[in-house]
């Protein structure tokens, strides 16, 4: 199979995302066969919203694979600034790339730009709705740790506006995965992502604290609760701090339990877990390299062979 | 009043929408854009007794003929709707309304943060899905009021 464009992870079979995943180890097993493999190709990264992280993720995949990456720099400086449209900007870009990343505050966007150019789009984040980039290289770890089947899986924090969650669920109904979702209840999952679980026939469980479900799990997937969340201070407070784990929390769950995050966290992990056997997170943001390569392949589909 | 009465009061030409939902008759007129001023002939009954519905409205609209798009959302509120188009005071089509796939550039999202909103050279698009439309580019689902989201510039 070969895809268009990366927008959503519902978009993604179960063929779909082994394809990469396993090209992803092959890449990682060896990575310099692939150190020219487009040598001639060029990745546009688009970010319309801050981001270091994912950027520079994208542009090392790139970089390693041979190719070159164009940067749009910050909204700041280019002709977004002066009113342009996505949709002009995706159009003159395509011409300068042969794939497109972007990222973008608002909903919809990649979507959007995927209709504007012939070259691949690649979804790096469309406000608070999909990150499927990320979900793969979540599932690598994933995968790498437990394997994708027969897991028990909480997802805890934000569930409502982050985007990393909600391509994860998407792509969980895949394999045979119990979904717990952990959150405070103004940051319960949205709803047309709980429609989406629902139709693909997802085993999910909504749940306010993670205390009654913590001993089951094979995975803990924490995201950050943002601030601008909640309409004052001290709700915040009292509200994000029952979603903050330490080593302490950890006690009651299983002993090979992998905690991922994707990152950046601020205090929802403490220090303390860093340096436990749980803690994957920082593992799982290195496999966005060798997954990014695989998934740039994917689209690229061998332009410079 | 019985559908027997309501038959009597023909028009001339244009289009009788007939077991539209009871109490639905203004959003349909909304949805036609119809507010009055362009000089159409309209009149409307609402909540008579009907034996599929329970109750029902009729619209009718002198000099104006329904487009496909048109019927399309109508759809979304009146889903056991019939259109009458009327040429010199006879029926010459009576349809159905036919749940399309998909109702383009009549709804505006209700996510404001949707790339829709964002003055973007695109028409919305909503495909739909049981009990609602669901935006194609951000996923927002509308289930409840389809009728306040019709896009009246
Ligand atoms: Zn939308």
């Amino acid at each position: 199979m070969r895809k268009e464009h990366l927008i959503t992870a519902t978009q993604l079979s179960r063929a779909d995302i082994e394809a990469v995943l396993d090209r992803a180890a092959e890449i990682d097993a060896d990575p310099s066969a692939w150190a020219e493999k487009y040598e001639t190709a060029v990745l546009a990264l688009c970010f319309f919203e801050p981001s270091t992280r994912t950027k520079m993720s994208f542009d090392t995949a790139m970089k390693r694979l041979g190719g070159t990456t164009t940067d749009m720099g910050g909204v700041e400086s280019s002709s977004v600034k002066k009113g342009e449209s996505l949709a002009d900007t995706m159009r003159v870009v395509e011409g300068y790339a042969d794939a497109i990343v972007l990222r973008h505050p608002s909903e919809g966007a990649a979507q959007l730009a995927s209709e504007f150019v012939d070259v691949p789009v690649i979804n790096a984040g469309d406000g608070a709705g999909q990150h499927p980039s990320q979900t793969l290289l979540d599932l690598y770890t994933i995968r790498e740790h437990t394997g994708l089947d027969d897991l028990s899986i909480g997802i805890m924090g934000d569930l409502k506006y982050g985007r990393t969650v909600h391509s994860l669920a998407n792509a969980l109904t895949n394999f045979d995965v119990r979904q717990h979702f952990i959150s405070p209840e103004s940051l319960r999952l949205p709803r047309s992502v709980r429609f989406d679980l629902h139709e693909s026939g997802a085993q999910l469980r909504e749940h306010t604290e993670l205390d009654s479900v913590l001993p089951e799990l094979d995975v803990l997937y924490v995201t950050r609760i943002q601030r601008e969340r909640f309409p004052d201070e001290s709700e915040y407070r009292a509200v994000a701090g029952e979603y903050r784990i330490d080593a302490e929390t950890l006690e009651d769950g299983k002993q090979d339990l992998a905690v991922m995050h994707p990152l950046p966290r601020v205090d929802e992990i403490a220090a303390d877990v860093d340096t436990l056997e749980q803690a994957r997170y920082f593992e799982q943001a290195h496999n966005g390299i060798p997954v990014r390569m695989a998934l740039l392949d994917e689209l690229l589909g061998g332009v410079s062979q | 009043m019985s559908d027997r009465e309501l038959r009597v009061s023909k028009i001339r030409n244009g289009t009788v929408i007939d077991h539209v939902s009871g109490g639905q008759a203004l959003n349909v007129l909304s949805i036609l854009g119809i507010d009055g001023s362009e000089g159409l002939g309209v009149s409307i009954v609402m909540n008579v007794p009907s034996a599929q519905l329970g109750k029902k409205d009729v619209v009718k609209v002198e000099d104006r003929e329904l487009s496909q798009s048109e019927v399309d959302v109508l759809s979304l509120i009146a889903p056991e709707a019939t259109i009458n188009i009327i040429r010199d005071y006879e029926v010459t089509k009576k349809t159905r309304v036919d749940q399309p796939e998909t109702v383009t550039g009549i709804l505006s999202c209700p996510n404001h943060n949707c790339i829709t909103n964002g003055g973007e050279p695109v028409e919305t698009k909503f495909s739909i899905v049981p009990d609602g439309v669901r935006c194609a580019y951000c996923g927002t689902i509308i289930r409840d009021s389809i009728a306040d989201h019709i896009d009246t510039e």
